[in-house]
């Protein structure tokens, strides 16, 4: 099932380098299994795609890191701890894929409060702010910073959203879907931010996505299918390892072929 | 991994924390003002009714104005708590919240400052309105009136943040008014006197926080200084909220299926 060919060297951080390593991770959800046997290192410093159809499990997996997920078994270690860990909660940002934010409270106000949880108490108060005008203009919501969340386009919202998990200097950020129905420019400008997060804070991303083409913009990619692991590569290493044009054919590609390998083990049974 | 033995977070109160919940959740509610004046203009509203329908009886309506200022705060709180823990619970703010370093007990001390501060506001007015408008004859002091009102207050936000665990949905939130709050009503005292009901009613009624927030109220109405049964009403209506609230807190699960 796992695919343990070596990636491009990583970036050689002495104390941890890996930021989220996992073995034989499983997870139950009422009756069913919606990760079975996972095993996959994320490195640091880059960004990781988490790739795959909806209902995969790839939010589930994100859910495990972030360690809000129940029934979690196995080994996964985040940024040198047990998933879930209280002191990851400062180190982790973390973006469902709902906008989880309060329509009731203006952008700025939204995010003073998440502020306020991260880094509390008033000696505290200026660096808060200069945090939060940060965030906001990160994610390209000066102009409505007085606006409700409410009041936002969807798209917006999501990023009021993500600019929630950019307060702080989180070492590992955790994004599920954080594209999903934004336009061109807007999704062009994002990767840039998550490519610049990454290369200017050294901070190391998760991003999932069911859309093929955002992949060609990860470092490494995690292709997952019904709860399992199709590949743990690079994009090149995928396409020349299965002769595709693309990630998505390769994808397919790996569909098939998992599908073949599970009828051979069927008959040979 | 071993999620179940991961060490507890700090138990203790982060003030700052708490703080910030209460003013996120009172900003929250400026931004709808309609909310806020509903909230304090019917119990007004309800009292001036009352007063007008008991004209001919004044004694009567000592007793259940008396009642119905200790009553309010429970009911209003109840409904404003159940709906805005249901909301943080659907929109995925709780999640958020509780995969950052936020202590179940700083949330749930800053929706009972939050809430507890517009109850205080509610329960001023709605007290000085009777008193001194509407002639409401208290024989002890009107800030004992205050004190049960608040505890009454607490009291329905702990009950309105424990139900939420169990509705999925607004409706569900909503419903639950008559189911936990109506037969107190029925049983508190308010309609009857306590013990001219049938046994069976009456030993239940002595099981229900309600009953003694009523029981409270009528004792600052009826005696000068505070007494005994007064204190005993009041230690049960706080000891009722703090129960309540620290069950609340287990319902706030850092990690869900």
């Amino acid at each position: 099932m796992m695919n343990n060919a070596p990636g491009p060297p990583r970036p050689a951080t002495p104390t941890e380098p890996t930021a989220v390593h996992a073995k034989d991770l499983t997870v139950v959800r009422g009756p069913r299994t919606v990760l079975r046997n996972l095993a996959f290192t994320v490195p640091r410093g880059q960004i990781t795609g988490l790739l795959g159809p909806s209902g995969c499990g790839k939010s589930t997996l994100m859910r495990a890191i972030v360690g809000t997920q129940a029934k979690v078994t196995g080994t996964l270690d985040v940024l040198g701890h047990p998933a879930g860990h209280p002191t990851l909660r400062t180190r982790i940002g973390y973006v469902t894929q709902a906008p989880s934010v309060y329509d009731d409270l203006t952008v700025r106000q939204n995010l003073d409060y998440f502020a306020a949880i991260l880094d509390p108490g008033r000696p505290a108060a200026e660096r808060r702010h200069d945090n939060v005008t940060r965030a906001i203009a990160d994610v390209d919501l000066t102009t409505h910073a007085d606006a409700l969340a409410g009041n936002l386009s969807g798209g917006q919202r999501s990023r009021v959203s993500l600019a929630v998990a950019l307060l702080g200097t989180p070492e590992l950020l955790v994004l599920d879907e954080p594209t999903v129905g934004l336009d061109p420019v807007l999704r062009r400008d994002l990767w840039n931010l998550f490519h610049d997060i990454a290369a200017r804070r050294g901070a190391t991303l998760l991003v999932s996505s069911h859309v093929m083409d955002e992949a060609e913009r990860c470092h490494r990619l995690l292709l997952m299918r019904e709860g399992e692991l199709l590949a743990d590569d690079t994009p090149d290493a995928l396409r020349t390892r299965t002769g595709a044009e693309t990630v998505e054919e390769a994808f397919l590609h790996l569909v098939d072929e998992a599908k073949a390998a599970a009828r051979t083990k069927e008959t040979t049974r | 991994m071993t999620p179940t033995t991961t060490a507890a977070p700090p138990r203790a109160l982060n003030p700052a924390r708490t703080t910030a919940t209460a003013t996120r959740v009172l900003r929250q509610l400026t931004h709808d003002p309609r909310t806020i004046a509903l909230l304090i203009l019917i119990p007004c509203v309800m009292l001036f009714l009352l007063r007008y329908v008991f004209d001919g009886s004044p004694r009567t309506f000592d007793s259940i104005g008396a009642s119905l200022l200790g009553i309010f705060p429970l009911i209003t709180m109840f409904l404003v708590t159940s709906i805005a823990t249901l909301r943080e619970r659907t929109s995925g703010t709780l999640e958020r919240l509780l995969a950052m370093p936020l202590g179940k007990a700083d949330l749930i001390a800053g929706y009972a400052l939050a809430f507890g501060t517009l109850a205080i506001i509610q329960s001023a007015l709605a007290t000085g309105l009777a008193v001194w408008f509407l002639g409401l004859d208290v024989t002890g002091s009107p800030w004992l009136l205050l004190l049960v009102a608040l505890l009454d207050a607490l009291l329905g936000t702990a009950l309105g943040l424990f139900v939420s665990a169990f509705a999925a949905s607004e409706f569900q939130a909503v419903q639950f008014m008559p189911a936990v709050i109506f037969p107190q009503l029925l049983l508190c005292g308010l309609f009857t006197p306590r013990d001219t009901m049938h046994p069976v009613l009456e030993a239940i009624s002595d099981a229900l926080p309600m009953s003694y927030a009523v029981d409270g109220m009528n004792e600052v109405l009826h005696h000068t200084d505070m007494t005994a049964t007064f204190v005993r009403d009041v230690l049960i209506v706080a000891g009722c909220a703090l129960l309540v609230l620290t069950l609340g807190a287990a319902t706030l699960r850092r990690r869900t299926a």
